[in-house]
């Protein structure tokens, strides 16, 4: 770990200026990714800016019949919330599915979006990574890439973003809030969150440096049935094959995204649209355009079937 | 005290304390925290600072530069040891891979540096700042491509353990109903919570290692190899483990650097090994292809049977002997075992509990569910039809004391085998696909020689020290029920010193042989020191009786305090006669599983197993420790995989992350029943050891569940979501 300056920030803004103001400067939230890659040196943070006192950890109710969660509010509170338990259950359940009880407690919801890659290359600093270290190449992309993405991946980066929460956000709509160093403030849709890697998979989202996320709106509850499926190698504390987040409504209409196969939550208007026709139908068209590998071309079969159970467990 | 031949009636036969139920005497200082593992020792020197081990780049080659300036003048170093500042060490004589020293490098993530600060985070800055250039060398690191190899050329096996009895070609080309099939297993890892771990303090010429370590002697003997030092003047203490599963059976680097770094630093160093290098860095279990062919009549009789398997290791290493339980488990006077060895640039591969057995049985015990099938016969029915006689791979052997047949019998009625529908894929609950799998297991019970010494202070209370090991399995416990049982006093009056070199020699824990083989040296000495009591009383040794904190003799009663202070010491040790026979550990294996139709995830609802390996010192503990080897048993067959990268040559998942060993939410119901056997042959405890029996088999049951549920065979392991989908039917 390199040295690093520590400060806690007092405002939203005050915390976005400072950043801004610093190129090596980070925001430190839960810090139950970012502590772990300063170890490794992956990350080299020259200032932490705390964020931790500031007043975002409430869920409220907004005018248009939604919620604001506050990017503090933890991941076990979020899960928890009645409203969110109620109206909200793919989200619930989606967080429930990730990490254990003692990170749940410490990670945020605004530190959950900016989670990085899992990539085993990525972590291995005498590994060439695209990501880490841009143009020094991709170990992955003919390497071990089994929990590797599928779609909307390049010849650069085959990484993916690799969290849960996150797929539950894009079936929902959700759309996340930050304020700028200047002041201002702005929304982003959950789908134009995330980038997709190109040929600069060292960035990430379309955050600027400074601006921070304040919190994310969920629309007025979208009714129907809610899944939330994660496929992995153990029954628990284990990054996912696939996931799949849907919202099905009686008439077999709905929505749904995919997780731990491309370098967003992987949502498409096609494949949202052929629910109605079936697994395959949606899968088909969630995964135009994908790019396999011998070792991971199952995860499309395997988000067919996962699919598949949800839609038969909603007909049942 | 030498075992000259099989004990009749003992005291352990009317024991009190031995073969009850006993909570550890050391849980209440493990739960409040109060037992100190080797990183935590701070008070035993003080002045301590941090060591960080760096870890090659490169699988094969040679350091062509290390520039260690900039290490050297960041805050806080004390030291920077460098490889290539570093003549190669002396060889521990345990293991092949070199642990430090010298340019060359043999796998990756072998030790090139260690940098010593006064704090652990200066230490970790400061080892980034180490710039390393290398000349990398092609190595080989597919296990698949090396036996391909050695198929047309046979030069590419380095080492053969073959054992034949009749002709098994002839045999098997004749039999009725002949299985054919290859299983793979892939590279394991130990994956102990507790990592390697060394506080290192000289004082002149004595080195002190305060250290994470199963076997102190080997310990202690290897150190001095390595630092080509008198052993006299090494010390290892070693009280607590937090596991070692053999991964701990051999000092590491982190007691080389620590040693190195504390003498180069003038002040004691402490090494954690950090987890993302102990992967790479330390042994592993062999990735393993195994070729199993038996031949049987149309009534199951099997008439021959083969078992061969290879394995890859460094140049000088050892094999992975898969076929090993196989010369035991079954009838066939027609029989073949085999275990080769090929050579591979992968980090070392060694033992690892049940070595060779543990990835054998994923392959046997999945043939002869195989062969059942294909016989139409219950596969309980079939392993009890070819219980053998005697020794199948050399007749000439008897068994010491088998109950096979009884722990499938006792077992099929516990688990409601009735039950079992034979054919796949007809039992369905819902989503699930429900499945029962058996396997027998089979592990050998090896005893070693042991000592101790017990003493009786003046109060009364009984001091036992030996230099075995507690890795977590219970011997703290076991040793103080022994010699409280000998000595005729509460266990509360017996204190229990294990893991420092100072005190006898003991067998130390590995292969199973730890629990056996320790209570027999502390017998021994509880033997002699008996004799010293009755010789200071006048006492008849014969006759003289030890109860209640008192020895009578006749109308005599003196308490046993009155003797004090007083000690004894004495080694355990094994006659020629056990060569006649085969001593091994017996358990049928259950398993229910349901898989998911659609996902075809594995959810494992329910294992028994049930266990003949004579008298059971704690049920408690062996329970543990049998369950334990269950869930390492479930992860070898559904999880965990150390990924080669077969470019660079090294493990990829090489951290708790990625290398996936089950959670509480994979394990469902675990049961076990213990046989009340008694093994007169091995020890005058007649008792054997059952830490590794309990991995023996689970897997395969849980294999043969999975195929029940499914009617899918997957034979290459672990048993993962991606292969089972690729044969189970369409859901869409």
């Amino acid at each position: 770990m390199r040295s690093f300056t520590y400060e806690r920030a007092t405002s939203p803004q005050q915390a976005a200026a400072i950043v801004a103001e610093r190129k090596g400067a980070k925001f430190l939230a839960g810090g139950t990714n970012l502590l772990d890659l300063m170890k490794l040196e992956i990350e080299t943070p020259t200032h932490l800016v705390d964020v931790q006192d500031l007043d975002l950890d409430m869920i409220e109710e907004t005018a248009e019949g939604g919620l604001r969660i506050g990017a503090l509010v933890s991941n076990t509170a979020l899960s928890a919330d009645p409203r969110v338990m109620r109206d909200y259950a793919v989200l619930s359940r989606a967080v429930q599915a990730g990490a254990s009880g003692q990170l749940r407690n410490k990670a945020t919801t605004g530190g959950n979006l900016l989670q990085r890659t899992r990539c085993p290359y990525f972590y291995d600093t005498n590994m060439p990574c695209n990501k880490r270290s841009p143009g020094s190449g991709c170990a992955a992309s003919a390497g071990y890439s089994r929990q590797l993405g599928v779609v909307g991946i390049s010849e650069d980066c085959i990484a993916t973003y690799p969290g849960d929460m996150a797929v539950a956000l894009a079936v929902l709509d959700a759309v996340v809030e930050t304020i700028r160093p200047d002041g201002t403030s702005r929304s982003i849709p959950l789908g134009d969150f995330h980038l997709l890697w190109g040929d600069t998979p060292d960035k990430e989202t379309v955050l600027e440096h400074g601006e921070l996320i304040t919190g994310v709106v969920l629309p007025k509850p979208p009714g129907g049935q809610h899944y939330y499926h994660k496929v992995r190698d153990r029954a628990s504390y284990a990054f996912a094959l696939v996931s799949v987040a849907a919202v099905l409504q009686p008439d077999g209409t709905g929505r749904v995204a995919f997780g731990g196969v491309a370098p967003r939550p992987w949502r498409k208007d096609e494949a949202d649209a052929a629910l109605t026709q079936g697994a395959k139908a949606v899968v088909e068209q969630a995964f135009a355009g994908s790019a396999t590998r011998d070792d991971n071309k199952y995860k499309i079969a395997l988000a067919e079937r996962t699919l598949a159970g949800i839609l038969a467990e909603a007909r049942s | 005290m030498k075992y000259e031949a099989p004990v009749g009636k003992t005291i352990f036969d009317d024991a009190k304390i031995v073969g009850k139920s006993t909570r550890r005497i050391d849980g209440p200082l493990k739960t409040s925290g109060m037992a100190p593992y080797a990183y935590e020792r701070h008070d035993v020197a003080s002045g301590q600072v941090y060591g960080y081990i760096v870890g090659s780049a490169i699988a094969k080659g040679r350091i062509a530069s290390m520039d260690l300036e900039e290490a050297r003048s960041a805050p806080g170093v004390l030291a920077v040891i460098a490889a290539t500042e570093t003549d190669p060490l002396g060889s521990s004589n345990f293991n092949t891979a070199p642990l430090f020293g010298g340019p060359e490098i043999t796998h990756y993530h072998q030790a090139i540096a260690c940098v010593v600060a006064e704090t652990f985070e200066q230490a970790r800055a400061a080892a980034a700042l180490i710039r390393t250039t290398y000349d990398r060398d092609e190595g080989e690191y597919s296990l698949s491509r090396t036996v391909e190899q050695a198929a047309s050329d046979t030069s590419k096996i380095v080492s053969e353990n073959v054992v034949r009895n009749g002709d098994f070609e002839s045999a098997f080309a004749a039999a009725a109903v002949q299985i054919d099939q290859t299983y793979t297993t892939p590279d394991e890892s130990h994956a102990m919570m507790e990592p390697f771990a060394t506080i290192a303090a000289w004082e002149g010429d004595k080195l002190t290692l305060w250290t994470s370590n199963q076997m102190i002697a080997w310990g202690r003997a290897a150190m001095a190899s390595i630092l080509r030092m008198p052993k006299e003047n090494i010390r290892l203490d070693s009280p607590y483990l937090g596991g070692g599963f053999g991964g701990k059976l051999w000092v590491r680097v982190d007691a080389v650097l620590a040693a190195l770094a504390a003498k180069a630093a003038g002040r004691p160093v402490k090494i954690m090994m950090q987890r993302a290098l102990t992967y790479n860095n330390a042994t592993h279990r062999h990735a393993t292809i195994q070729r199993v062919r038996i031949g049987a009549d149309k009534n199951g009789k099997i008439a021959a049977i083969a078992h061969e398997c290879w394995s890859g290791n460094l140049t000088g290493g050892m094999d992975e002997n898969g076929a090993a339980q196989t010369r035991a488990l079954y009838a066939g006077p027609d029989n073949l075992t085999a275990s080769y060895l090929t050579e591979l640039d992968l980090p070392e591969a060694n033992a690892m509990r049940a070595p060779g057995e543990a990835p054998g049985h994923l392959a046997i015990e999945v043939a002869m569910d195989e062969l059942a099938e294909q016989l139409g016969m219950d596969p309980i029915e079939l392993r009890i039809l070819n219980e053998p006689e005697t020794l199948p791979s050399n007749p000439s052997i008897k068994f010491s004391d088998r109950h096979l047949v009884e722990c499938l019998r006792v077992g099929a009625e516990s688990f409601g085998w009735a039950n079992r529908k034979s054919r796949p894929g007809t039992v369905r609950e819902g989503r699930w696909m429900v499945g029962m799998g058996v396997a027998a297991g089979y592990r050998g019970a090896l005893i070693m020689k042991s000592g101790a010494r017990v003493s009786i202070d003046a109060r009364g209370k009984i001091s036992v020290e030996t230099d075995m090991t507690d890795i977590g399995t219970g011997s703290y416990t076991i040793i103080a029920q022994t010699a409280a049982e000998c000595m005729g006093v509460a266990l509360e009056d017996v204190s229990v010193d294990l893991g420092d070199s100072r005190s006898p020699v003991s067998a130390g824990s590995g292969g199973q042989w730890g629990a056996a083989s320790s209570t027999a040296g502390v017998y021994a000495a509880c033997v002699e020191l008996r004799r010293m009591v009755t010789e200071k009383f006048g006492y008849d040794p014969e006759t003289a009786s030890f109860a209640d904190g008192m020895v009578r003799d006749a109308n005599v009663v003196r308490a046993l305090s009155e003797a004090g202070p007083l000690s004894a010491e004495d080694t355990m040790t094994y006659g020629d006669f056990q060569k006649e026979y085969d001593m091994g550990t017996y358990a049928s294996h259950f398993a229910e599983v349901a898989v998911d139709a659609y996902t075809g995830e594995v959810r494992i609802r329910r294992m028994l197993a049930v266990c003949d390996a004579g008298r059971i010192l704690n049920p408690l503990t062996a329970r543990s420790q049998v369950i334990g080897a269950m869930v390492m048993a479930a992860g070898a067959a559904l999880t965990e995989e150390l990924a080669v990268d077969k470019r660079f040559g090294f493990f990829v998942n090489h951290d708790m992350a990625g290398y996936e060993v089950p959670v509480h939410a994979d394990i469902g119901q675990q049961s076990v029943i213990f046989l009340d056997t008694l093994d007169g042959v091995i020890a005058p405890l007649k008792a054997k050891g059952v830490g590794e029996l309990g991995i023996c088999g689970p897997g395969a049951a849980i294999a043969n569940a999975i195929y029940n549920a499914t009617g899918v065979r997957v034979r290459d392991y672990p048993i993962t979501v991606d292969k089972l989908i690729a044969e189970m039917p369409d859901v869409a």
